[in-house]
């Protein structure tokens, strides 16, 4: 059986997290570094998919800092998104070719990991056709966004676990929106990490890997958190 | 030459977007050097080059979604580096190009026989030639005659294989690269009609022996040709490509939001209108006569706006119902009353909020109309300054219009529709008068609003403007 590691992060800041994963891609091409599968929460960002346009953003740079949000363009599919406190986030680091050399199918089966982790708190959640995510009753509760080279992936989902969901309101124009939800505006109150243990045990199951806990972090990555 | 193509990146994956080149044309590109980036099903992806060498071409550009197998782009190989598909025989791939100009069906259906007689004549002797530029030749010039008397199907002689159905392996790519083949003339018998080598193999015996059988069909084509004429009738895959009588455009992202928006409110809201007269007489001769000093008191002119604002504050007061929202099947009430006023940007419309509009007298509301107006057009709003209304107001009037149905800002309930204000004779006490007349819309959501209570609500904004009472300046 193919083995993944998980590696839980705790908070970290959107750009060690993404420095991270480049270090972890360019290993994973060379063979260097397993299958991974990081877990993690970031402070408030504002992310924008290389598909994104900047127009989406209503807030000049020093508002969004004002309101203490930071920004980053990245090289993820999708477009404009917010990341903050509350929100698990869970970036599979996986080289496809050992799984199924196919976009369509990795996507379907993150969504399908997110809908069993629901399904586990009594929330009957499901697809969209054509719009990729996880939604409960018209309501988006997880977005997925995913950035691949040479088959292995990186970025990947974002579930609301007990999100302030207001913030997604900073990165709407017009004060239009598809409406968000989260897990605790259904009524389910879990911690981040309970819901981060369910996801990888899901993970796992759907792609046909054993979860392996013990990889350490280290140390330098502590300090470049922020 | 290396031709580049969308990768099929999935089973279920039919096309991706091009979403960036690494490569301008001119530039060296390595093998396996990232050379464009692809986007499909929100998974952005980078392409490496197929093989070293100068990218010639760029054929699709950033922003187009093509389907799989598309060519994006031709590669010159390096000398010394990895070899090209095989060329084929350099005169096969001339030979529907020469022949293609001399093959003007679609300008008149009468003028190709003549006109077709000649290059049939010059392919009569195409047995002799390679095997694919004879039927090639003869389709292009005479294919309605020659499909009447000659059943095998014949391949077409195309540079660029054009889309096939379902997915290739690659194998079956370079195969059909090396022969030249058209893949989307090929039937495939795998699952979901996917090409095999098997049917390529049959297709290219196929193909190899179709000259012979296609040879009577030239003699054949050149007295009849005259007759189905009309026939010739495939015309549309003949017009010239520059003469599209649509453009395709990507929409924006505010654009995206806005439809999915409307969208989304028409199908949360039973919306209903009702439409209220109003005489703005009095509020009209406030205004004229305060209008200059206001201007030059506070630097910004005086409008019907702030004073509508005002009354559907006082009516909000009164019927909380409509400054409510709903929340699965609770009510939520909302003690503030913040107002959306809907801006009209030059490529979209956005709705910034009057804060605690309750708070605000006619200076203060005009103020802040005032600077939210500019301030959405040069896009300095502030990203809190854009949600949290509570009921939202939209003047079409000053655009003319008479009487709109607006749709509800969600998760709102309601919205307000400012008609033009005309003057206009009206009957008073039997008596026929020429007052200021407004028309106002009211939308509002059936599942928590019934009519009585939506006309209770107007009845209020109209008494307050038609009483107007309180001091302007």
């Amino acid at each position: 059986m193919r083995k993944c590691q998980v590696r839980e992060l705790g908070r970290i800041g959107y750009g060690p997290a993404l420095a991270l994963q480049q270090e972890l891609v360019a290993g994973r091409k060379q063979g260097t570094a397993p299958d991974q599968l990081l877990l993690l929460e970031h402070p408030h960002v504002i992310t924008l998919g290389r598909n994104g346009h900047q127009e989406n953003l209503l807030a000049s740079a020093e508002i969004m800092d004002r309101a203490g949000i930071s920004f980053f363009p990245t090289d993820r599919g999708g477009d404009v998104t917010y990341h903050g406190p509350g929100q698990l986030v869970a970036y599979p680091i996986l080289d496809l070719r050992e799984w199924q050399r196919d976009v369509g199918a990795f996507v379907r089966a993150v969504e399908q990991t997110i809908i069993d982790t629901l399904a586990d708190y009594g929330i009957e959640a499901g697809r969209i056709p054509k719009l990729t995510g996880v939604w409960v009753g018209g309501r988006k509760i997880a977005a997925i966004g995913v950035h691949m080279s040479r088959w292995v992936t990186s970025h990947g989902l974002a579930l609301n676990v007990n999100t302030d969901l207001s913030y997604f309101q900073y990165i709407v124009p017009c004060g239009l929106t598809k409406p968000v939800t989260s897990m605790v505006q259904l009524g389910v109150r879990v911690t981040l990490e309970e819901v981060s243990r369910t996801l990888a045990a899901h993970f796992g199951r759907v792609f046909d890997c054993e979860m392996l806990y013990e990889a350490p972090v280290l140390a330098a990555e502590r300090e470049n958190r922020s | 030459m290396t031709d580049v193509v969308m990768p099929q990146m999935g089973e279920s994956i039919v096309e991706g977007t091009l979403t960036k080149w690494l490569k301008k044309p001119g530039e060296r590109v390595e093998r396996d050097e990232p050379l464009f980036e692809i986007s499909t099903d929100k998974v952005d992806t980078e392409i490496p080059s197929p093989t070293a060498g100068t990218l010639v071409e760029v054929l699709v550009e950033e922003g187009k979604t093509v389907g799989i197998n598309t060519v994006v782009a031709r590669i010159e190989s390096g000398a010394a580096v990895t070899p090209a598909a095989p060329a084929p025989a350099a005169p096969a791939p001339e030979a529907p190009a020469a022949a293609a100009p001399e093959a003007p069906a679609p300008e008149s259906p009468a003028a190709p026989a003549p006109v077709a007689a000649p290059p049939v004549k010059a392919s009569a002797p195409a047995p002799a030639t390679p095997a694919p530029e004879a039927p090639a030749a003869a389709e292009a010039v005479a294919a309605p005659p020659v499909k009447a008397s000659a059943p095998p199907p014949l391949p077409p002689v195309e540079e660029a294989p054009a889309e096939a159905a379902g997915p290739l392996s690659p194998l079956v790519r370079k195969m059909a690269r090396e022969n030249n083949v058209d893949l989307s003339r090929v039937r495939g018998t795998g699952a979901g009609g996917r090409i095999s080598k098997q049917d390529l193999e049959a297709y290219i015996a196929q193909s190899a022996a179709a000259p012979q059988e296609a040879t009577p069909a030239p003699v054949a084509a050149k007295p009849v040709a005259p007759a189905p004429a009309p026939a010739a009738a495939p015309v549309p895959y003949l017009a010239p490509a520059g003469q599209a009588k649509t453009r395709i455009e990507p929409m924006s992202s505010m654009r995206i939001k806005i439809a999915e928006h409307m969208v989304l409110s028409k199908r949360t809201s039973p919306h209903v209108t009702t439409i209220h007269r109003v005489d703005m007489t009095k509020v009209a001769k406030l205004r004229d006569r305060y209008k200059e000093q206001f201007k030059a008191n506070y630097g910004f002119s005086l409008t019907y706006l702030p004073f509508i604002t005002r009354a559907s504050v006082a009516a909000l007061r009164q019927f909380p119902l409509l400054n409510a929202s709903i929340d699965g099947n609770n009510i939520v009430y909302h003690n503030e009353i913040h107002i959306g006023i809907a801006v009209a940007l030059e490529n979209g419309l956005i709705v910034p909020v009057i804060r605690s509009a309750d708070e605000k007298n006619v200076l203060g509301l005009q103020r802040s109309i005032v600077d939210l107006a500019a301030r959405a057009r040069s896009r300095q709003l502030k990203p809190e300054e854009v949600v949290g209304g509570t009921f939202s107001i939209t003047n079409f009037g000053s655009y003319g219009s008479l009487i709109g149905t607006p749709v509800i800002n969600q998760p709102q309930v309601a919205i307000i529709g400012v008609g033009t204000v005309d003057k206009t004779p009206v009957v008073i006490d039997d008596g026929i008068a020429i007052r200021s007349i407004c028309h106002l819309s009211l939308s509002f959501d059936h599942r928590l609003i019934d009519g009585a209570l939506a006309d209770q609500f107007m009845s209020k904004v109209k008494q307050v403007l038609e009483n107007w009472s309180e001091e302007v300046l």
